[in-house]
């Protein structure tokens, strides 16, 4: 087969994102179902870097799922997804596929990069939290790159086990239940040979109160890596307002409704893609006033220049904001 | 007027290839240091022609740069430079760029792939090379050397870390006027630290947010220039008692026109899509004045740059000894 060439789209909410096929789906856990996605055609499809997630598509809306592989050369895009019953709907329509359906799924998104320089890569993973952690082990070791996984999950629900296992050999350590996991992380957060990066996916308690450990014990903030966007909903947020000036137009955004489905009321059309604020699609141009930042996309940097926006999911700390709209 | 247009019109039908593609920078009367980035591979027309519907070139002068590359290695291996951790993003530019070649040239080379054995072809090196990404040992020149030789392009790989990006690697053969065995292992900031006027004018660091924010897959490219004397495309540090004095003379040398070159680089920025380095590719095109002045809005455009452009910038450029004559020569036709 032909390896795909470089791909050219570029921030192209329509043509930048990938028509797929459902080619498996297989049942992991009572709760986690792996889906595969292929191109209709068998094309190799473009090549992602470990750690990556893909936004797929579904009904009206769209989720961040993490590949499972490690991103060389795929002919398919694996994810795992554990079925939420009261959530948005994602993880069931996800649940629903069945091999042949035809998906839209955006090309891979970099967040969640192993460091090249590590000398030793600590990944730590609980639930469903195991699947950007797997694409790291198998990138490990294509590359011969020393690699060690804790990995929580409770006695039979555990995602990708056997995988894990193969993988990692030894440098595997299961837990299922807090306590030896508490015992298991303290030993290896104070034992780790200088060079050493922690990747840690999970609930966000759970991502917090690892990171935090690892702090107080000195560790750096860029040895630290976390994937955030298994975050838990936010919350509805305080009323605003926005003055467009280009438009002239004064738009109130009440709580528990987001600003970008607040111009879209008004009849404007912002290109958006993921309204998660991971895809950086609906960035706006900010004039005045301080936006309450809640996407993952900008920098700290950029977050504090207040000069723009992901209108999906930020709102705003003061009552009004100024848009170059 | 008339006459005028259909002469230059005439003139273009004749212009040879080097001019025809030759990306000349200048569009206006002044120029200033910019982030000048756009999507790469959008053609751009030109008074004589066109470029850049390419992200690879193959012209003319294939084989000789080549071949001058491969003598520059030899003479000075710290040309090439692979710190122990960028060894995936090397095999990653290798299974990007050989790919991207064989789209664009098929009828010169071509590539295939099985899991991680590739066959590369390519039919004016007479070459039928099979290689395993990921050993080293299956190019026997290393992987790294062996994309230096399939490609005109020079190649930098920047890591991505700590909020910032690390020159780590890179094969360079035809700097002008810098060393990558030099820079190997500094920062993108440190690295530009010497250009006048980027720093107050924040554009390097908003040059390296820009490409920390590219995605995988995703490529852009800008352009820089200067002087270059004669068709000498290894203006490096190391090769600095070469070609610096010459710098000194040229302004009197009545063969300026001929001797002197104006020096593009045509770059580009692409995020590596399996390791996520950065990959700066530099690209140098060499055109005499003489040609220049082939294409008269290009000779009037480059004669007042060069007359505008400041002394600080000159002096950063090596070329304000001479660009006062440069200028006088293309403006005085």
């Amino acid at each position: 087969m032909t390896a795909t060439a470089l791909q050219t789209k570029v921030q192209q909410v329509v043509e930048g994102t990938l028509q797929l096929e459902v080619t498996n789906v297989s049942v992991q856990t009572d709760s986690i179902t792996s889906i595969t996605f292929g191109d209709p055609l068998g094309e190799v499809l473009p090549c992602y870097v470990p750690g990556s997630h893909l936004v797929v598509q579904y009904g009206s809306g769209a989720n961040a799922y993490s590949l499972t592989g490690s991103g060389s050369a795929p002919t398919e895009y694996s994810i795992s997804v554990l079925r939420v019953d009261g959530g948005s709907g994602g993880s069931l329509a996800m649940h629903a596929l069945s091999v042949g359906d035809r998906v839209q799924v955006s090309h891979p998104r970099s967040a969640f990069a192993p460091a090249a320089t590590a000398k030793h890569h600590l990944l730590i993973a609980a639930g469903i939290g195991i699947t950007p952690v797997l694409s790291h082990a198998r990138y490990a070791a294509e590359w011969g790159a020393s690699a060690s996984l804790i990995y929580v999950h409770r006695p039979g629900t555990g995602a990708h086990v056997a995988e894990a296992r193969e993988l990692l050999g030894s440098g595997l350590t299961e837990c299922m239940d807090r306590g030896s996991f508490q015992e298991v992380l303290t030993r290896r957060l104070t034992t780790q040979k200088l060079g050493t990066h922690l990747y840690v996916c999970g609930p966000t308690a759970f991502m917090d109160s690892v990171l935090e450990q690892a702090r107080d014990l000195g560790w750096p903030k860029g040895l630290l890596h976390s994937e955030a966007f298994s975050g838990a909903a936010l919350d509805d947020g305080e009323p605003f307002a926005v003055n467009l000036a280009r438009s002239g137009v004064k738009l109130d955004v009440p709580a528990g409704v987001s600003l970008l489905e607040t111009l879209e009321n008004a009849g404007l059309s912002v290109p958006n893609m993921c309204r998660k604020g991971i895809c950086g699609e609906c960035s706006v141009p900010v004039l005045r006033g301080k936006p309450l930042h809640r996407d993952l996309y900008l920098t700290d940097q950029e977050k504090e220049d207040n000069t723009a926006m992901m209108c999906c999911v930020s709102r705003s700390l003061d009552k009004e904001l100024e848009l170059d709209l | 007027m008339s006459t005028v247009i259909n002469d230059n019109v005439r003139d273009a039908d004749v212009l040879p290839e080097r001019i025809k593609h030759f990306p000349f920078p200048f569009s206006g009367d002044f120029y200033r240091y910019s982030a000048n980035v756009e999507p790469s591979r959008k053609e751009v027309p030109t008074e004589a022609g066109a470029w850049g519907g390419r992200l690879l070139h193959i012209d003319e002068h294939y084989l000789a740069e080549l071949k001058d590359r491969d003598e520059v290695l030899d003479r000075d291996p710290s040309r090439l430079q692979v710190l122990p951790h960028m060894r995936p993003a090397v095999w990653d530019a290798i299974c990007t760029l050989l790919p991207a070649l064989a789209e664009e040239y098929p009828d010169i080379v071509s590539f295939t792939r099985e899991g991680n054995v590739c066959r590369w072809r390519n039919s004016l090196q007479n070459l039928d090379v099979e290689f395993t990404v990921g050993d080293d040992s299956s190019l026997p020149m290393g992987p790294l050397r062996f994309l230096g030789s399939q490609i005109q392009d020079d190649l930098v790989f920047l890591d991505h870390r700590q909020d910032a990006l690390w020159l780590d690697a890179g094969v360079v053969t035809f700097a002008a006027d810098w060393s990558v065995g030099f820079d190997v292992g500094m920062k993108f900031l440190e690295v530009h630290h010497p250009v006048p006027r980027v720093k107050e004018e924040k554009i390097v660091s908003r040059a390296e947010q820009f490409l920390m924010r590219l995605q995988p897959g995703e490529q852009y490219r800008r352009t820089n220039w200067t002087l270059t004397i004669d068709r000498r495309l290894d203006t490096s540090t190391e090769t600095y008692p070469n070609w610096a004095h010459d710098r000194t003379t040229i302004a009197d040398d009545p063969a300026l026109p001929d001797r002197l070159h104006l020096r593009v680089e045509i770059q580009h920025m692409i995020r590596l899509p399996h390791s996520g380095a950065v990959l700066f590719m530099i690209r140098s095109y060499l055109l005499p004045l003489r040609d220049i002045a082939r294409v008269p809005a290009w000779r009037e455009n480059m004669g007042r740059v060069l007359a505008e452009l400041p002394d600080d910038m000159a002096e950063y450029k090596g070329i304000i000894h001479y660009r006062k004559a440069a200028s006088d020569w293309l403006l005085a036709n």
